[in-house]
């Protein structure tokens, strides 16, 4: 198993620079997840690591060896695409076969490891099948299979679940979660989805616009956001930002309060509103609501709250659980 | 619309898709019919159409004077080793555009393919030259290398267009898998561009098979292909329109009856990544 260190890395399409001076240790069996919004550069590092894109600066290191200049065939990774991108004209035996063939194992060896990778992933009643005769959940799996058929050095997801239905994803987040445990292995995986960064990492790293914002554990980013950027990605439903003379009042250019800790109160509390929209999710119940001289603030009550649009409702935020930030949205 | 005028249409339709085909294929239809009749019948006018004495005197005495087989297997030997001699080098060069295309790879493209709008005989002359000089001229191995040469931009186009709608994740995918640059194309491009890969192998055995300027201008005996076969009963003499008809049936009927067994292929070859 394998550590994978990134020092300056850059990366520039002609003169346009996707990846600026990425610094990274990922250390030996972590479970990294890059997130971040669309064209932030997350896949692209992802494929540097790869291989399958070649740094324009900086170098990568696997397991201790400089691996910049080497092709992705020797750099003892596996992928899993988006698309899966699997050999459609190849069964899923092949399929999962493909990477111990190329490295050259003999047919028996091959056979037993594949069998192996397929019972545990459920897909031995499969093998015979083309990846066009397969679910999208098992064309999911079949790659995984391919993937930790050899036993690599690290594992890499390139939103892997983002072509699945809501519940399959549930199923195959868990999957993986569980996947990772049993092989304990470095992986590194890609998403847009930060419930499945907050689930599924050791440690998230935040990627904005080719640049790192912030590297830690789920909890730590969601509690203790290093800028404005980290405070409204991580966190769903978005944390609210309050400018103007409130965050004045506490010696910050903005504040930001997650919705669940905003009290909720039908009749006193430190701002009054009205109920804009409100969802009711059985478990919670997320209030958006317009208060004058602050703006429109997401607020979570218990699925026992039953207010409508149009009601009138009393905000106190609990003022242990503000969040500072200064001009640049650098948090305080 | 109502059924009865999109019937009309479709029957006007069919009517006329009918009379195209007919007009096309009615060369070919008055060639056979010719190759059976006599020489006087052949010229006669008005002309018969059915009712002729049916012969094969003509395939008899093509056969005798001329040797076919001979002809055939030159044949044979060009168009395939031209294709397959096309594809060995079209195959990594339209792989190189498609998947790792450089600023001035669609330049390049439409340069190959411009050197097919050059008329064959304005460089007639140097490649004579060159043949005479190699001791190239009257040989299989010359014309396999002109025939290569000249539906090579075809070959590269049509591959690229193929290889163009296969997902380069997939490529990528092998490359992860540990696969070499060989085992790729071998192993995961040719396989899912079979179709595509067979179109171009089968028109271009059809183009090579067809093809007279180079063959007639490059080869008079030792390596004569059924043009050259064909070319012989149009002679100063005067002119055999039977044996001609004759020869010319024998020349085109190997290839009609490949193009008729693929035209499946060469179908779905042809609309590869059309439709997915």
């Amino acid at each position: 198993m394998g550590s994978v260190v990134l020092t300056n890395v850059c990366k520039n399409f002609q003169k346009t620079a996707v990846i600026t001076d990425i610094n990274l240790e990922i250390d030996n069996g972590e479970f990294v997840v890059f997130v971040g919004p669309s064209g932030c550069g997350k896949s692209t590092l992802l494929r540097l690591i790869a291989g399958l894109e070649d740094v324009t600066s900086g170098s990568i290191a696997i397991n201790g060896r400089d691996v910049t200049g080497t092709p992705p065939a020797q750099r003892g990774l596996a992928m899993v695409f988006q698309s899966y991108a699997l050999y459609p004209h190849m069964s899923v035996r092949n399929n999962i076969a493909f990477p111990l063939k190329m490295s050259g194992m003999d047919n028996a060896a091959i056979e037993q490891k594949v069998r192996a990778a397929a019972d545990s992933l459920n897909l031995t009643d499969y093998l015979d099948r083309r990846p066009g005769q397969l679910s999208g959940g098992q064309r999911q799996r079949v790659a995984i299979g391919r993937a930790i058929v050899r036993q690599p050095t690290a594992f890499l997801f390139d939103e892997p679940l983002s072509n699945l239905d809501a519940a399959l994803r549930v199923a195959m987040r868990l999957e993986i979660s569980q996947l990772h445990r049993r092989l304990a292995a470095t992986t590194i995986y890609v998403t847009h989805d930060q419930v499945e960064a907050m689930t599924l990492a050791d440690k998230i790293v935040v990627l904005n616009a080719g640049r790192i914002e912030q590297i830690g554990a789920p909890l730590t980013l969601y509690n203790r956001p290093a800028n404005r950027f980290v405070a409204g990605f991580i966190g769903s439903p978005t944390m609210n930002i309050i400018n103007g003379d409130y965050a004045a009042k506490h010696h910050a250019a903005a504040v930001g309060i997650r919705a669940e800790h905003l009290r909720l109160s039908a009749t006193e509390g430190a701002w009054s509103g009205t109920v804009d929209v409100a969802e009711h999710l059985g478990s919670d119940t997320y209030l958006y609501v317009n208060i004058d001289g602050v703006g429109r603030l997401t607020a979570r009550g218990d699925g026992a709250v039953n207010m409508a649009p149009g009601d009138t409702v009393h905000l106190t935020p609990e003022a242990d659980k503000l969040h500072r930030f200064d001009p640049h949205g650098v948090a305080l | 619309m109502t059924a009865s005028t999109t019937l009309s249409r479709k029957a006007i339709n069919s009517v006329i898709a009918w009379a195209i085909a007919m007009l096309l294929f009615f060369p070919i239809f008055w060639i056979v019919l010719s190759g059976f009749k006599t020489e006087a019948e052949a010229v006669a006018s008005p002309p018969s159409l059915l009712l002729f004495e049916w012969t094969l005197e003509n395939y008899r005495e093509v056969q005798q004077r001329s040797d076919y087989f001979r002809h055939f297997y030159n044949s044979v030997i060009i168009s395939l080793g031209s294709t397959a001699l096309g594809l060995l080098i079209a195959i990594p060069a339209a792989w190189a555009m498609a998947f790792a295309p450089g600023k001035r790879t669609k330049h390049v493209l439409l340069w190959m393919l411009s050197t097919k709008m050059l008329p064959p005989v304005g460089v007639l002359i140097p490649i004579y030259l060159i043949f005479r000089d190699l001791n190239l001229l009257d040989t299989r191995i010359g014309l396999v290398m002109v025939l290569m040469l000249i539906n090579l931009p075809i070959i590269v186009w049509m591959l690229y267009t193929y290889f163009k709608d296969i997902p380069v994740d997939i490529l990528e995918a092998a490359r992860m898998d540990g696969a070499s640059l060989k085992s790729e194309l071998l192993y995961v491009l040719a396989p899912m561009s079979m179709p595509g890969i067979v179109a171009t192998l089968l028109l271009n055995v059809i183009l090579a098979w067809n093809e007279a300027f180079w063959t007639l201008n490059l080869s008079t005996a030792d390596a004569a292909p059924l043009t050259v076969f064909i070319a012989g009963y149009s002679s100063p003499e005067g002119l055999f329109y039977a044996k001609l008809s004759a020869a010319s049936t024998l020349a085109i009927a190997p290839i009609v009856i490949l193009g008729w067994f693929s035209q499946k292929q060469l179908v779905r070859g042809m609309t590869f990544g059309a439709v997915k």
